[in-house]
């Protein structure tokens, strides 16, 4: 076969389609650019009970993304689960005494750290932890609590 | 009796000849495969072959399945009213398996009995012991171009296979039926993890698919009876054989990749 220039063109496109493809791939679908792994400074807070939490759920602040869960474990020590967050580093000025609460995002939906700022002048830094924490939301404890104080209740009257 | 088990027999014992014949052929293509340097041009116009000439049917399909993913994926996420998930949907299933297993599968289609065919005629018409007789090796100028051809080819197919897809999911989901965009490609994006949706889905899926179609392409037609006969049945091979291993192969590939 001979080797016209249509062919060199044709295959250069081929190749920098192919690129590009990637290139999207990699931006547009899985949002290489916002939180790199090294970017920002991690915090840790300790739940109760963390419900359906998982790596990288969103950690939100009034509602705004500023950072994602990357480690979760589980103390033996003092029975409860730690959660590893980074915080974008945008987001310096967070005080101290910031409440961490895990929310459900609809009826339905994910489960998403909620951070509550308080009035501290200090402000969090690497590896610091937050103190305040209010575990996920269960379900059928809930249902469970409802149905027992409602039998209570019909047994009293 | 006798007769039969001699016949399992036979068969059995041919169905390993013909995997080893394949194995060693593949393993004398990758010791040749230093023979691309010396002539990049055979490669390049291979590529042309392979690779360029599939572009349409793969844009096209991958639009095509990318729209019905949207489609469907909104039937069915809009009686939980959850439709913002469809780019997840949609990313997830076209970036794991779709993209990579069926542009291997319209690969294996377009290109790999195309590459049958042409070997398996080039063996009818006594083409490669005329090489063989000039002194050249067929198997580098013939065989290794064409599977350095067909490894470059087949990741970038995948690649525009699944972000064609991707978009198609997108104007069918946030064009038509009127998808939040905010929504579509956040949620897209917080679910996609570019380590093992995009490089293990997409990138090492296509490569091994790739490297297993073109390679039984090629031996096929290098194996083939040098008949017409032989060769449209060698075509035909390729194309069962290969549809089979990519199906088998990304079984294997998604329980080591995903779990």
């Amino acid at each position: 076969m001979k080797i016209t220039r249509t062919m060199e063109i044709g295959v250069g496109f081929f190749v920098s389609l192919g690129l590009a493809a990637l290139l999207m791939l990699a931006l547009k679908v899985a949002n290489l650019t916002s939180f790199g792994n090294s970017d920002g400074y991690r915090v840790l807070a300790r739940f109760d009970n963390i419900g359906g939490l998982q790596e990288r759920s969103a950690v939100k602040m009034g509602g705004v993304l500023i950072g994602r869960v990357t480690r979760i474990d589980y103390d033996s020590d003092s029975y409860r689960a730690v959660v590893e967050m980074q915080i974008d580093p945008r987001f310096r000025e967070i005080p101290v005494d910031t409440a961490a609460s895990i929310y459900t995002a609809g009826l339905l939906g994910e489960q998403y750290v909620n951070l509550d700022p308080g009035g501290d002048e200090e402000v969090l830094a690497e590896g610091s932890e937050l103190e305040i924490t209010q575990s996920a939301v269960i379900m059928e404890r809930m249902l469970q609590e409802f149905l027992y104080s409602k039998t209570v209740k019909d047994e009293n009257s | 009796m006798t007769d039969f088990f001699a016949a399992v027999g036979r068969r059995s014992l041919a169905i390993f000849e013909r995997l080893g014949r394949g194995t060693l052929f593949l393993l004398q293509v990758c010791a040749r495969l230093g023979f691309l340097f010396a002539r990049p041009s055979l490669t390049l116009a291979q590529v042309w072959a392979v690779g360029v000439q599939s572009l349409v049917i793969i844009g096209v399909s991958g639009a095509f399945v990318g729209m019905v993913l949207g489609l469907q994926g909104y039937n069915t996420l809009v009686t939980f009213g959850t439709e913002e998930s469809l780019g997840v949907v949609v990313a997830k299933s076209l970036c794991r398996e779709l993209g990579p297993v069926l542009t291997a599968l319209l690969f294996a289609g377009r290109a790999g009995s195309a590459l049958t065919a042409e070997i398996g005629l080039m063996k009818a018409t006594e083409q490669i012991p005329a090489l063989e007789m000039m002194g050249v090796d067929p198997l580098r100028r013939l065989i290794v171009p064409r599977y350095v051809a067909g490894l470059i080819s087949m990741p970038l197919l995948a690649m525009i296979f699944t972000a064609i897809g991707v978009l198609g999911g997108y104007f069918c989901g946030v064009g038509l039926l009127g998808v939040d965009e905010g929504a579509f490609w956040s949620q897209m994006q917080l679910h996609m993890a570019l380590g093992t949706d995009i490089g293990n889905g997409v990138v090492v899926k296509s490569i091994v698919f790739g490297a297993v179609v073109t390679w039984i392409a090629l031996f096929e037609g290098f194996d083939a009876v040098p008949t017409s006969e032989g060769v449209s049945q060698a075509t035909t091979r390729t194309v069962v054989n290969s549809s089979l291993a990519v199906l088998a192969l990304d079984f294997v590939l998604t329980g080591l990749m995903f779990d």
